[in-house]
């Protein structure tokens, strides 16, 4: 296996009761790569996310995280592997502080312990203070350094999307999973994430996989396409590509994108 | 910013031994009693609010790592003959008899054993989520006061202690109170504490950011089993006796009240509804004792003053369910704050 391929899924398929969500879903992610996936509603595209973030154990099929097998492994074993990702319907500490937040997301990678804070050892209070300007330095990347200390739920809708970026990068990821990350923003904020993606793919030397019905988006920021529908994988290929797939056209991008 | 709070933290500490050494010379039994009982009732409120409050984690079993640490402090602290007077029933197991300790090593081993079985159940028991985990915690407790009851040769059965030593007086409570504020303080400013209320506020999110879920609530389970047991501990040694029926489901409901009153994530919230709490549960005793009304004498009604509080809470969790505090804390930069706006 080529070793630029980061993350690959090999037959990945997901059944609750009868209901087949996900069959055989094969993909592979090289190194530095955004890849989009899409498709209708319930094609079962968080359904994938969910398998290769831990939350849900594959009824069949393989995760491969740089050539090693992690299917079924519990979340947080997969973050400190280096998967991180952001929800559909925002998940944030609501009643902690945006600076908090993304301390959260930091934890992971933190050394010392409470106990050790209990009697101000030195190694834990330089932790602390380095940990602190860190977690500022990822907000400024997101625009949210002077909102450090409000309450993360008052943040408007767009700022809450880009903190959970900051906190899933806090963590220190080889492989960023967003789940459409540009719902609910306008063309302008939208226009901006297309840059953000790229710039923070660039600085954290990320592979980004996300989901999004925003086509402006998709077409816009992603080298790659993976179009599932119905559980199933029906297209893959480079936007132009996808965007004259027959197959796609009718099945996703209606008849609306068909004249165009 | 911790240059900025050392200072007044000092400062407080040495106000609270002046109060307590003025309370020593002027207060009288009954009201030195009070006193001991909110720094009792403030180490229980904190512990529990770590766990319910701050961990989200639902447990009634309070009374049951109380216990523990009841039993085991005072098993420490006893002497042989005391034990040999004590012990009727059936003679207590030679290393009961043997075991004995200075009383701040008591209370931290009554902690230990009480956090060890905080541990031990926590393992299978937080897997469980909300109600159920209550149910579950639960029933520990009443397992606990059951076990306290059928083990004649460790607990003296039924009949329970008497006689235990009172070490515990103001300066050893007030001491307990300052530590457990000051662990959990730290444990909840730490960024570890950042974490249990992740896991509080979303557990989903929180698995994302590679937190150990389970890790965490043993954690708090454990550090918040340790200061019920020293609770426990500390009140054995204040009311000299105890036994398995002090350890029934009303002792947790009473903490549990304090902890909801003063908020629920607002530890300064607790010490406050402890302090208050305590003292009103005691003025209550009014409405126990026979009164005249409008020319009618009413009897007493021993109980009444449960009824009160009851009605208290229920009016607490209608009106202000986030209790006094909600999830505010009274920090030194608040308290600074509402002086320069006064001057302002």
């Amino acid at each position: 296996m080529p070793n630029d391929i980061i993350l690959e899924a090999r037959e990945l398929t997901m059944r609750f009761g009868g209901l087949l969500a996900v069959s055989d879903f094969s993909a592979a992610f090289p190194r530095g790569s955004i890849t989009g996936l899409i498709g209708p509603n319930g094609a079962g595209k968080t359904t994938c996310f969910n398998m290769i973030t831990g939350f849900y154990r594959p009824t069949s099929g393989q995760v491969l995280l740089r050539g090693r097998p992690v299917e079924g492994l519990p979340p947080y074993r997969l973050c400190h592997a280096g998967i991180a990702r952001t929800f559909q319907n925002i998940r944030l500490f609501n009643n902690e502080t945006v600076l908090e937040n993304v301390m959260i997301g930091r934890h992971l990678r933190q050394k010392t312990n409470w106990l050790e804070t209990l009697v101000f050892t030195p190694r834990s209070r330089r932790e602390a203070r380095e940990m602190r300007t860190r977690c500022l330095e990822l907000l400024d990347v997101v625009g949210l350094a002077d909102m450090a200390e409000e309450k993360s739920s008052s943040l408007p809708y767009g700022a809450q999307r880009r903190l959970e970026i900051a906190r899933a990068l806090a963590t220190e990821p080889s492989f960023l999973l967003l789940d459409e990350p540009a719902a609910g923003m306008n063309p302008q904020e939208s226009e901006d994430l297309m840059g953000f993606v790229r710039t923070i793919r660039e600085a954290f030397g990320l592979t980004i996989l996300l989901i999004e019905h925003d086509m402006k988006v998709v077409m816009g920021v992603c080298e790659h396409l993976w179009v599932l529908d119905y559980g199933q994988i029906i297209a893959s290929g480079v936007p132009e590509a996808i965007r004259s797939d027959p197959a796609v056209i009718t099945a996703y991008l209606g008849e609306e994108n068909a004249h165009a | 910013m911790r240059g900025r709070t050392i200072l007044p933290n000092v400062l407080a500490i040495g106000v609270l031994g002046l109060l307590l050494y003025l309370a020593e010379q002027y207060c009288d039994g009954y009201q030195t009693q009070i006193l001991n009982l909110i720094a009792i009732n403030i180490i229980l409120a904190l512990s529990l609010n770590l766990i319910y409050g701050f961990t989200g984690l639902f447990s009634l079993g309070h009374a049951g790592f109380m216990a523990i640490g009841a039993y085991v402090c005072s098993i420490l602290i006893m002497t042989p003959e005391q034990k040999d007077m004590l012990f009727i029933l059936q003679p207590a197991y030679d290393w009961v008899m043997a075991a004995h300790a200075p009383f701040f090593a008591a209370v931290l081993a009554g902690g230990a054993v009480a956090a060890l079985f905080g541990l031990l159940v926590g393992i299978p028991l937080l897997r469980l989520g909300d109600d159920y985990l209550g149910i579950a915690t639960l029933g520990f407790a009443e397992i606990v006061r059951v076990v306290a009851n059928n083990m004649p040769r460790l607990t003296n059965g039924a009949l329970g202690f008497k006689g235990i030593p009172a070490y515990a007086d103001l300066w050893w409570n007030y001491a307990w109170a300052v530590i457990a504020l000051y662990v959990i303080v730290r444990l909840l400013t730490s960024n570890t504490g950042n974490v249990l209320k992740a896991v509080r506020d979303n557990e989903i999110a929180a698995k994302a950011m590679g937190v150990d879920v389970f890790r965490y609530k043993l954690l708090s389970f454990t550090v918040g089993s340790f200061f019920a047991g020293v609770g426990g501990a500390l009140l054995a040694s204040l009311l000299t006796t105890i036994d398995p029926k002090m350890f029934l489901f009303t002792l947790t409901f009473n903490v549990l009240m304090i902890v909801v009153a003063g908020g629920l994530g607002s530890l300064s919230g607790s010490v406050l509804a402890g302090i208050g709490i305590t003292v009103l549960l005691e003025w209550l005793r009014i409405v126990e004792n026979p009164v005249d009304v409008l020319g009618f004498s009413l009897p007493g009604v021993p109980g009444m003053r449960m009824v009160v509080f009851s009605l208290a809470l229920i009016i607490i969790i209608l009106f202000r369910r986030e209790g006094l505090m909600g999830m505010r804390e009274l920090t030194w930069r608040t308290i600074a704050g509402v002086f320069s706006r006064e001057k302002a």
